[in-house]
């Protein structure tokens, strides 16, 4: 399933980035490049035997200096689908955190001759330094309160293969958009593809001209959420909250959960998303999450990884001297 | 230093202390001048520098730097600099003070200021008294705000006390927490820490009123946005003690330097908007701003090569201190006068020391100054122990070609 309105360029033309640090900078046709590119590993993904060894020989490495397990977990599959030698650093947040060592990490992957890495930090940022650094292609998985551009790639393809196309798409996006990578992204991506975005947050979760991103701003849930086609919702971090953002999680809850009662306000097709993990019975109740119709969240986790195929196949082109990319 | 001879700089054009321009030249004896401009004529025996017709101004004054790299500063054209209690450890005892107050002599004087709190941490009073003994030329609160209102009164009333300026740093404490820039479109897309600009008027706001509360004398090391010049401004109008200042980088750059996570723009306050970086220079002009400093602060790799929120805010300013505020006179918004006064009347008059300008009894720190030559900053080939500074690669006007220490030529 491509899409008609765009025919992407040949060879390398169609995505000429080394590395995938962010949504910013992208095209929209390089955007959908990658997601016609996941299709065929959607269909992979759901064959009995879920491998292609185009990446054999290849070493991936995921650094996640931030805990992570579904992420880490979706590209670890993803490299293993692949055929690619996968290893994993998990380094706690703790122990590695500041100093030189984050650019000594990059030089010592750098020396075991990765052939991409995969980067979670903690730190808007820190993706972009190592990248810098080291000669192969680099995966953001995340990085402080900035990008998480795969999640926003797989949530379009979620999207669009739901509702085919994004031109006028009303998505709402609702939570904690201050501290939120996922919506950052999601906001460049959607709107770049042509979607109608939303934001609604109480004003201490809404960062400061967010509406220069080319958004709509609310605060009242109910009135983000009349005629959307997508309710996109965050995960409000508990850990973080303690009383200075909000009052208290019932209280959030009382005007910001995704309760049955308010999606009926959006269409009434409209898909329900979450990057998870989910706070049941917060910011999204149960009967919601697992509306058979509605709720894509387990959807979202398998395009996961499918997106993140892709964007290892495209990204290790020139590296594997694929024709055209080398 | 009284042994030597007497120090004629001749055949240039003297900055005098009215403002005016006069040709002559400027002459010294001991470490003292005693005579400038067309009756500054060399006596038998002197030793002469000629200042081949260009500018003769006094050394900078260079308020509130963290660093004090020598060879840094005498590129720059500064002799004298306040230090920043903000050191490790803290200028917080009388010992350390003395020992700051005279690691640069006799080419380079360090005026320390002594810090207001012990370590630097806005509770407890430091001994400012004996500081001040010791040698510090005034009182800083650090790199941070006195997020305690009481401890800031019984702070200005001590130093009123001891008719010794207060020097503190305006961002509030509570708005501002872990930020490391402005609230704004830049720090939203960048998903930086950031919080409100008004951040610096609601500190300067407090300040002013305990200023006012207790007759201390205060100055605000830099006044970054439209809101708190404001309040500055009406502060002045209404006859308060008050003196502001800036550095280069809020009258150069805004936020939208620190795009792709530069750290090199990393600044404590952070950069501000365009309108406020607009505001700066029209305070500059119009006498709202006192003092134009470097703010000094080299930094290597380990503490700017990180992540944006992780690195070291501030930049090695002092060799482009000179040519930065130079611009302002080109463009305009100031005379070459006022740029002196901004860079060394105005520190020295708050330093309460004899320099800073050019006449007979004051210090004899003179700067032969051409303010035209081209020159284009590298941070690879820079005198300070660091080349952190966003203005790599700038083509600049302004260089110092001579100067002078007491009398003893030390660049």
């Amino acid at each position: 399933m491509t899409s008609a309105a765009y025919s992407s360029p040949a060879g390398s033309a169609a995505f000429p980035h080394r590395d995938l640090v962010g949504i910013a900078g992208l095209a929209p046709h390089e955007i959908l490049y990658l997601l016609d590119e996941a299709e065929q590993w959607v269909a992979l993904n759901r064959e009995a035997k879920k491998r292609r060894d185009l990446l054999e020989g290849l070493t991936i490495i995921n650094a996640f200096f931030e805990n992570s397990t579904r992420t880490l977990l979706s590209f670890e599959i993803a490299g293993k689908r692949l055929g690619a030698d996968v290893v994993n650093m998990a380094v706690a947040t703790s122990s590695v955190k500041k100093g030189e060592t984050l650019i000594d990490t990059a030089m010592t992957l750098n020396a075991m001759h990765a052939d991409a890495i995969v980067i979670r930090h903690g730190s808007s940022g820190a993706v972009q330094l190592i990248a810098d650094k080291v000669g192969c292609p680099v995966l953001n998985a995340g990085d402080g309160q900035h990008e998480h551009p795969t999640q926003a790639l797989l949530d379009a393809l979620t999207i669009r293969q739901a509702k085919r196309a994004f031109n006028g798409l009303v998505v709402t996006i609702c939570g904690d958009i201050l501290h939120s990578r996922v919506a950052r992204s999601n906001i460049l991506s959607l709107t770049s593809l042509g979607a109608d975005v939303r934001v609604c947050a109480p004003p201490a979760l809404m960062p400061q001209a967010i509406e220069q991103m080319n958004v709509q701003v609310f605060h009242d849930f109910g009135a983000a959420l009349k005629g959307a086609d997508v309710v996109m919702m965050l995960r409000l971090q508990l850990e973080r909250m303690q009383g200075q953002f909000i009052p208290s999680p019932r209280e959030y809850r009382h005007l910001y959960g995704l309760t049955l009662d308010r999606l009926g306000t959006a269409k009434p097709d409209a898909l329900v998303m979450h990057p998870g993990p989910m706070n049941r019975g917060i910011e999204i109740d149960s009967n919601v999450a697992d509306h058979l119709e509605r709720s894509q969240i387990t959807t979202q986790v398998e395009m996961g990884v499918a997106m993140r195929m892709a964007c290892l196949d495209v990204l290790t082109r020139r590296a594997r001297g694929a024709e055209g990319w080398a | 230093m009284s042994l030597s001879k007497p120090l004629a700089v001749v055949n240039g054009k003297v900055l005098l202390p009215d403002g005016s321009i006069t040709p002559g030249g400027v002459r010294c004896v001991g470490d003292r001048i005693v005579a400038v401009g067309a009756d500054a004529a060399p006596h038998e025996g002197d030793r002469v520098h000629d200042a081949g017709g260009q500018l003769i101004a006094p050394g900078l004054v260079d308020y509130g730097v963290f660093a004090t790299d020598k060879p840094a500063f005498h590129f720059g054209g500064i002799t004298r600099a306040a230090l920043m209690p903000d050191q490790n450890p803290p200028l917080d005892v009388p010992a350390r003070v003395r020992f700051a107050a005279s690691s640069g002599k006799p080419d380079f004087w360090v005026h320390p200021l002594a810090a207001a709190t012990r370590e630097l941490e806005g509770e407890a009073l430091a001994e400012i008294a004996l500081m001040r003994d010791a040698g510090a030329r005034g009182i800083a609160t650090g790199r941070r705000w006195i997020g305690n209102s009481g401890t800031m009164l019984r702070l200005c009333q001590y130093a009123a006390m001891l008719d010794m300026v207060v020097c503190t740093h305006a961002e509030d404490a509570g708005l501002i927490g872990q930020a490391v820039a402005t609230a704004g479109e830049m720090a939203t897309r960048l998903g930086l820490p950031s919080a409100p600009a008004e951040a610096e008027a609601l500190a300067i706001g407090r300040d002013l009123a305990i200023a006012e509360l207790s007759g201390a004398r205060l100055h605000i090391r830099q006044v970054t946005t439209r809101a708190g010049l404001d309040l500055v401004r009406r502060a002045k109008v209404k006859g308060l003690r008050v003196t502001a200042g800036v550095t280069p980088a809020h009258f150069m750059l805004s936020d939208l330097a620190t795009a792709e996570f530069r750290t090199f723009a990393h600044f404590s306050p952070p950069l501000r908007a365009e309108d406020d970086r607009k505001a700066v220079i029209a305070a500059i002009a119009d006498g709202t701003i006192d003092v134009i400093a470097s703010g000094h602060d080299p930094r290597g790799a380990e503490d700017k090569r990180l992540p944006f929120a992780d690195s070291a805010p501030g930049m090695a300013g002092a060799e482009t201190l000179l040519p930065l505020t130079l611009s302002l006179v080109r463009e305009g918004a100031i005379g070459i006068s006022r740029a002196f006064d901004l860079l060394a009347a105005n520190p020295a008059k708050l330093l309460g020391v004899a320099a800073g300008r050019l006449e007979a009894g004051a210090e004899a720190d003179i700067a032969v100054i051409d303010p035209d030559r081209p020159w284009i900053v590298d941070s690879g080939k820079m005198a300070a122990s660091a080349g952190n500074t966003p203005f790599d690669r700038q083509p600049v006007q302004g260089r110092v070609l001579a100067l002078f220490k007491g009398g003893a030529r030390v660049g």
